[in-house]
Parts: C-alpha cells; sequence; structure tokens
C-alpha cells in the first residue's frame, strides 16, 4: 500500500518522461535509446561532446525532430503528431535555439508578442503589453522598437529567452543558449540565464557553461555517442563523476575554459 | 509627310496604344501572380500529384514559345469550342506563361527563407497557415521583389507579341503607322516608349526594397 502512494506521488510530480528514445538523420542513429525523467520545477543540464546527440535529445522533445522509436509523455499525455494537440503541447513549451531564430522583419516586441496572440488567442494589445513586462523584466525593455537584426547577439538571445518566457512555458528548452556567442557576450546571456533559473521553472538546458550547472543545476545528464552515460545529483557528476569518459569529458571542459 | 501631320496624327495615334499595352501587361502579371502563387505553394507545400501537376505545368510553359502560346489560345481553343477576343486571349496566354516564371520566382523566395525560421515557427505552435501568413510570406516577398519587378519589366515588351493577332497596342499601332506613312523609324518611336514605360518600373524595384528593408539586414550582411 505503501509503495502504491509512493508511486502515486511520484507520477504526479513526473512533468516530462522519455523511454526509449532513438532518433537520427537520414541513416545514421544519433540518440541511441535515451530514458529520462524530469520533474516538475526540476532544473537540468545536459553535457556532452558536440555529435552526442544532445540538441537533438531536446528537440525530439517537442517534436522538432522526428523519433524513429520511444514516446515522449508530457504530463501524463503521450506526444504524437496528431498536429492540433501537438500544437497545443508546442505553445507550452518554450524553446531556445543557439542561433537565436527570431523573426528578422518583426520588432523584438512582436516577436515576444505574436506567439500569446496565435497560440493564447490573446488579443493584441494585451499580448504587448505581457510582452513588453517580460522584455522590461530581462532588461530588453528599452530595445523593444528595434529589429533583432539591429541588436548584438546576446541581446537577441536574450530576446528569445524572452519570447520563450512570455507564453509562461510548463517547460522551457535551452539548446546550447551561448554557443554562438563571442565571450563577452556570452555573460549576459548566463546572467539572464541565472535570473530565469530562480523562477522555479522547469527547464532543460544543453550547455557547456559549467559555472551556471553547478550553481544552478538541480541534475546533470552527461550524453556521449547517443547514450546516457551518467546522471544524477549536480554537485556529484560535475565533482565527482563515476563513469571515466563522464571524468574525461569534465576535465577536457574545464582546461578549454580556462584557457 | 509634314510635320504637322506626324505630331498630330501619327504620334497621337501611337501613344493611343500605351493604355493597351498597359492593361495588358497588368491583367497577365496579375493573373500570373495569383495562379503562379497558387503553383508555388503546390510546389512546396503538397506532395505527390499536386506537385508533380505544378512541375508539369511550369516545364511546359517555360519550355514552348510564348507566340506558340498566344496562337494555341487564340486559334487552337475555338476548336474545342472556347472562342476568345484577341485581347483576352493575348491576356490569357501571357498571365498562364508568366504564372510558370513567377511560380518559380516565389519558389525560390521561399526556399532562400532560413529553414530555422520555420523551425522557430514550428515551435512556437503555429499552424502552417500562421506560418506563412505571419513568418514565411513577409519574409518570402522581400526577395521576390526584385525578381518580379523583372518579370513585369519583361512583360511591358512581351505584350508585343499580342500586335500578331490583332490587339491594337503600342507595337500593332507603329506597324499600321509604318505601313501607312512608308517611315520605318516609327518602330524608333515605339521602341523609346517601352523605355520610357520600363526604366522607371525598373527603378520601383529599388524603390520598394528600400521601403520594405528589413532593419539591420544590410549590417547583417556586411
Amino acid at each position: 500500500m505503501e509503495i502504491f502512494v509512493a508511486k502515486e506521488l511520484d507520477l504526479n510530480n513526473v512533468l516530462l518522461e522519455i523511454r526509449d528514445l532513438r532518433a537520427g538523420y537520414g541513416g545514421t542513429e544519433v540518440l541511441k535509446g535515451v530514458s529520462l525523467k524530469v520533474n516538475k520545477g526540476e532544473k537540468i543540464v545536459i553535457v556532452g561532446p558536440s555529435g552526442s546527440g544532445k540538441s537533438t535529445l531536446l528537440k525530439c522533445i517537442p517534436l522538432l525532430v522526428k523519433p524513429w522509436s520511444g514516446e515522449i509523455i508530457l504530463e501524463g499525455t503521450v506526444l504524437t503528431h496528431e498536429s492540433d494537440s501537438l500544437r497545443r503541447v508546442r505553445s507550452k513549451i518554450g524553446f531556445v535555439f543557439q542561433q537565436y531564430n527570431l523573426f528578422p522583419h518583426m520588432t523584438l516586441l512582436r516577436n515576444v508578442a505574436l506567439p500569446l496572440e496565435l497560440g493564447r488567442g490573446i488579443p493584441r494589445r494585451e499580448a504587448e503589453q505581457k510582452a513588453m513586462a517580460v522584455l522590461s523584466q530581462l532588461g530588453l525593455g528599452d530595445l523593444a522598437s528595434k529589429y533583432p537584426l539591429e541588436l548584438s547577439g546576446g541581446q537577441q538571445q536574450r530576446g528569445a529567452i524572452a519570447r520563450a518566457l512570455a507564453i509562461d512555458p510548463i517547460l522551457l528548452l535551452l539548446d546550447e543558449p551561448t554557443s554562438a556567442l563571442d565571450p563577452e557576450l556570452r555573460y549576459e546571456v548566463v546572467e539572464t540565464l541565472y535570473q530565469v533559473a530562480k523562477q522555479g521553472r522547469s527547464m532543460m538546458i544543453v550547455t557547456h557553461e559549467i559555472d551556471f550547472a553547478e550553481a544552478a543545476a538541480d541534475r546533470v545528464v552527461f550524453i556521449d555517442d547517443g547514450i546516457i552515460v551518467e546522471e544524477g545529483d549536480a554537485r556529484q557528476v560535475l565533482e565527482h563523476p563515476k563513469k571515466e569518459r563522464t571524468e574525461r569529458f569534465l576535465r577536457r571542459l574545464r582546461t578549454r575554459l580556462h584557457q | 509627310m509634314e510635320i504637322e501631320r506626324f505630331l498630330f496624327e501619327v504620334i497621337p495615334y501611337i501613344l493611343e496604344g500605351i493604355p493597351v499595352t498597359l492593361q495588358l501587361t497588368v491583367y497577365s502579371f496579375a493573373l500570373g501572380l495569383s495562379l503562379g502563387a497558387l503553383l508555388a505553394a503546390a510546389r512546396v507545400l503538397a506532395r505527390g500529384p499536386l506537385s508533380a501537376v505544378s512541375r508539369i505545368y511550369i516545364e511546359f510553359f517555360r519550355g514552348t514559345p510564348l507566340l506558340v502560346q498566344i496562337f494555341f489560345v487564340y486559334f487552337g481553343l475555338p476548336a474545342v469550342g472556347i472562342k476568345l477576343d484577341a485581347f483576352t486571349a493575348s491576356v490569357l496566354a501571357i498571365g498562364f506563361n508568366s504564372a510558370a516564371y513567377q511560380a518559380e520566382i516565389i519558389r525560390a523566395a521561399i526556399k532562400g527563407i532560413p529553414e530555422e525560421q520555420f523551425l522557430s515557427a514550428e515551435s512556437l505552435g503555429m499552424t502552417t497557415g500562421q506560418m506563412y501568413r505571419f513568418i514565411v510570406f513577409p519574409q518570402a516577398i522581400r526577395i521576390a521583389t526584385p525578381a518580379l519587378v523583372n518579370e513585369f519589366v519583361a512583360l511591358v515588351k512581351y505584350t508585343s507579341l499580342a500586335s500578331i493577332i490583332g490587339v491594337a497596342e503600342l507595337f500593332r499601332k507603329a506597324e499600321y503607322m509604318v505601313a501607312f506613312t512608308f517611315m520605318p523609324e516609327i518602330y524608333l518611336l515605339a521602341a523609346a516608349i517601352y523605355l520610357a514605360i520600363c526604366i522607371p518600373t525598373s527603378q520601383l524595384s529599388k524603390i520598394l526594397e528600400a521601403k520594405y528593408a528589413i532593419p539591420g539586414y544590410r549590417r547583417a550582411l556586411v
């Protein structure tokens, strides 16, 4: 009886479950059977060498990449490609791309407001007020009327984070949000990430920002060659990794960062 | 011939052809744009038969002479009971022909939008319709503008082919006056009028590009 109760509690707390996910491009398998659970409010940092499949894993969650097999279960529901339900799911998940991917022909304000209007049916004025509030919160209020290509990479990426946050997502996915940026521009984005992490929102972030992972992550997942090599409490994985592959990767990453 | 007759009879007679030339151009361009957009949509969005039909259409109209197409519509269609006046036949033939080219211009413009833009729109839960309306179309039309203006200018000149089936447009009127006055210099006058239409129209492209340029875009290219 006790076991039953415990299981039920656990179920209530699970936001996302990934079961035996396999995916790839063309004939090349990139994810070779990944299973992972994300609890509500949990902040997970995914690390791994380039080409290890971490970006693909993130893109599979809102089915931006179609998995070969396996299941994505969000709030107890298996995601399918049925278009109406998929759209509803996507408008609850915030996704931040490595290359920002803002829409260049719209102002920053319109970029942030549009998903609210289309996905949530919020009237334009109200959507823009909400967008403005989120932009101001991230220190971008003054840039609201600028177009993305008039902004620096760091500003664009913070704008993209604002766009993802504005829809008040149940899960925020960030795919190497600082990798496309020059070192001096990374800082402002990392600062924004800290700010977002404090909100208590469920987050999965693929990044090489080890300092951020140490300070903000609840759990670290190390992926190599399409499988989860090691996962666990952030500090434990980062400071005392159990697997040799993890240790080697982290050592390399730290040396590179300090150079 | 006295200068007065040339100035007050020949020239006004030829100038009367300008509105006809412009009407032919505008109507066939509009037909080409609407049909071309549908053909492009069929190639980009549809799979299977619809996409194949669009492809065959485009290859057919690009691969056969416009003059043959005009003759087909004007002299061929009556055989199946479709009788059209010369003006309508010309608009249809030139419009159908232009649709093939405009479809390719639009398709190329859509292909010119980075894949990430589509992915980004998808990630936000947009429907295909919303994605095309708010993200793809506004960017594609900017990419396509120079090529579409170019096509418009080409049509101004292609409409002269309508003279062959008797549409009283600019060139037909010039031809008629040459026959009447034995002054081949009139062809030069006709050429000058075409130039006077085409040069400002080409400039329109630059004006439109500047007006609808995406702020910061130039800087991003540097």
